[in-house]
């Protein structure tokens, strides 16, 4: 025993030193600042123990940026998952030529990377006061968009161009879910009698809800923490989470450090729930996929 | 049937009227430059805006050297964690997809706080500092695609058994390293370096928090002084991304080709 323990050491030490670089990467550049930054969430400057931040974030101010951004990201994630669904069910379940399928989801690929502040250009050129589009509908259909007190940098505006992300990111997670239906589950179906309704009220529902519910929080999550859009779209002038942030990261706006830490994570907290239940419902979702 | 093809093409029908419309119009804007008559002046200006090509080609290094680093970090532990140390790999897998949870806003403000000129390693303090923080920032942003992409490569090959077939044949540890598990998993670097370079080259947050002269907040800073160059500029991009793209698709047709080849 005594001649085995060295030699398991020394095998240990080597494995541990393999990980190592990868450890140390992960430990200062992606947990301590995390850490760093949670804790101080929960530290007054003084480094006492506190909850003051927490209650802080309560303030009309800040509550309302996170009331903005919730509703902002629930209303394009729910909009991008509805969309993104029937695209998605026509393209695999449709019988559609398979060029239609391909190049929707080739350009799915494309358009879900097409963020930041390109796609607020975009936007811009075409439902700004200039855009192709107001134009079109003034010139053409005589119906002015802005005088309805529509405005590109308002909750609607946003909504619509972070759906530009959101529909092609759930038709690219949702497609293979749709596809691992099995043809034999809606013959044996049919066979056994059930409307094309009952098919999809007690079969389909029940196999794809965790995929559809899922990707709905990872849509969430994604349109949460999105910020070079928002910023680029709309400068400072629209109150929502990740511009707070942003401003406070710049010039200290809050004039708090901690309850800059206390924002910081309450973006943490809101974006960790939704990926974890997301990863979780993945996994459910995955055994039906095999 | 037929109702049911009418309703599917109907949704393709309006998803592509929503993707094309938005560009046709950046497209269309970006021709207005020149009163009256379309002209391609605004792309003249913005490739002969000099800051153009400093800001885009300091972004291309950055990631290029964000590539070469991940690929470095990532592939030998991958390859460490299947071959002896089966038991971390939940642990790796788990840490790997932190940067999902975390915004990168807050990890640039993490690091901002901690590596700040006061700190204890202060590299905000210098140029090469800041490069190296931003490198570190855009490598935990793709760790979750990068490490995927590796680690699906490597499925495809039996690590534990090359690595026995090269140590008996007298292999040290970079050779086998270097010129077996590398190639093996070239496919999977690539699709995972492609997806980094498209996240590095277009980031905003990170640089602009860094006061780094890259090509996002270049783009930012466009967008609030001009009005034709932006939506130039947004077609540049969409077509970079495009391109971006199409070489993920290749690689991992290639990657699935070799997998059905073994």
């Amino acid at each position: 025993m005594a001649a085995t323990q060295p030699l398991l050491n020394r095998r240990l030490i080597t494995d541990w030193l393999g990980i190592a670089p990868f450890a140390i990467f992960a430990i200062m550049f992606l947990i301590a600042p995390t850490v760093y930054l949670v804790s101080g969430a929960f530290l007054d400057p003084n480094g006492n123990l506190t909850l003051r931040n927490l209650i802080d974030l309560f303030q009309p101010n800040i509550l309302a940026a996170y009331v903005i951004s919730i509703k902002i990201s629930a209303a394009s994630a729910l909009g991008g998952a509805i969309i993104g669904f029937a695209i998605a069910a026509a393209i695999s379940l449709g019988s559609l030529p398979s060029w239609v399928r391909s190049a929707m989801l080739t350009f799915c690929g494309v358009a879900s990377n097409f963020a930041g502040v390109p796609l607020a250009f975009a936007f811009l050129a075409t439902l700004g006061r200039l855009g192709l589009v107001t134009i079109i509908l003034r010139d053409v259909f005589g119906f002015n968009l802005y005088a309805t007190g529509f405005n590109l940098l308002s909750f609607l505006g946003l909504t619509l161009t972070y759906m530009y992300f959101q529909i092609p990111l759930m038709v690219l997670i949702i497609t293979p879910a749709l596809d691992g239906l099995k043809r034999e589950w809606s013959e044996a179906a049919s066979i056994l009698g059930a409307s094309p309704w009952q098919y999809w009220r007690m079969v389909v529902i029940p196999i794809l809800w965790p995929s559809v519910f899922g990707t709905l929080l990872l849509l969430f999550a994604n349109a949460f923490g999105a910020v070079a859009t928002a910023v680029a779209l709309t400068g400072s002038s629209l109150n929502i989470v990740p511009i707070v942030l942003f401003a406070q990261i710049r010039g200290d706006v809050l004039h708090n450090p901690n309850l800059g830490y206390a924002v910081a994570f309450g973006m943490v907290v809101i974006t960790g729930i939704s990926n974890f239940i997301y990863i979780w419902l993945r996994m459910r979702a995955e055994r039906w996929q095999k | 049937m037929t109702a049911k093809k009418f309703w599917s093409w109907l949704a393709v029908f309006v998803a592509v009227v929503y993707f094309i419309l938005p560009l046709a119009a950046t497209f269309e804007f970006s021709l207005r430059m020149r009163r009256g008559t379309y002209s391609f002046d605004a792309y003249r200006s913005v490739f002969s805006d000099e800051r153009f090509a400093s800001t885009f080609s300091y972004s291309v290094v950055m990631a290029l050297i964000t590539i070469a680093i991940g690929a470095l970090l990532i592939v030998p532990t991958a390859y460490w964690v299947r071959l002896r140390m089966p038991y971390l790999r939940p642990v790796v897998e788990f840490v790997t997809l932190l940067p999902l949870v975390v915004p990168a806003i807050v990890i640039i403000f993490g690091y901002l706080r901690l590596y700040n000129s006061s700190s204890w390693l202060p590299l905000t303090n210098t140029d090469t500092g800041a490069n190296a923080l931003l490198i570190f920032g855009f490598m935990t942003m793709s760790l979750p695609y990068m490490y995927r992409a590796v680690d699906t490569a490597m499925r495809t090959i039996d690590v534990a058994v090359l690595t026995e077939a090269a140590e008996s044949l007298g292999a040290s540890w970079p050779t086998i390293l270097f010129k077996c598990i590398f190639p093996n998993v070239l496919t999977g670097v690539l699709s995972g370096a492609f997806i980094t370079f498209a996240i590095a080259v277009g980031e905003y947050t990170m640089p602009s928090l860094l006061n780094r002269p890259a090509f996002g907040p270049y783009l930012a800073l466009i967008g609030a002084n001009r009005a034709y160059e932006p939506p130039a500029l947004a077609m540049i991009a969409f077509a970079m991304t495009w391109i971006s793209i199409i070489l993920i698709n290749i690689t991992t047709r290639l990657q699935k080709g070799a997998a059905g080849a073994r």
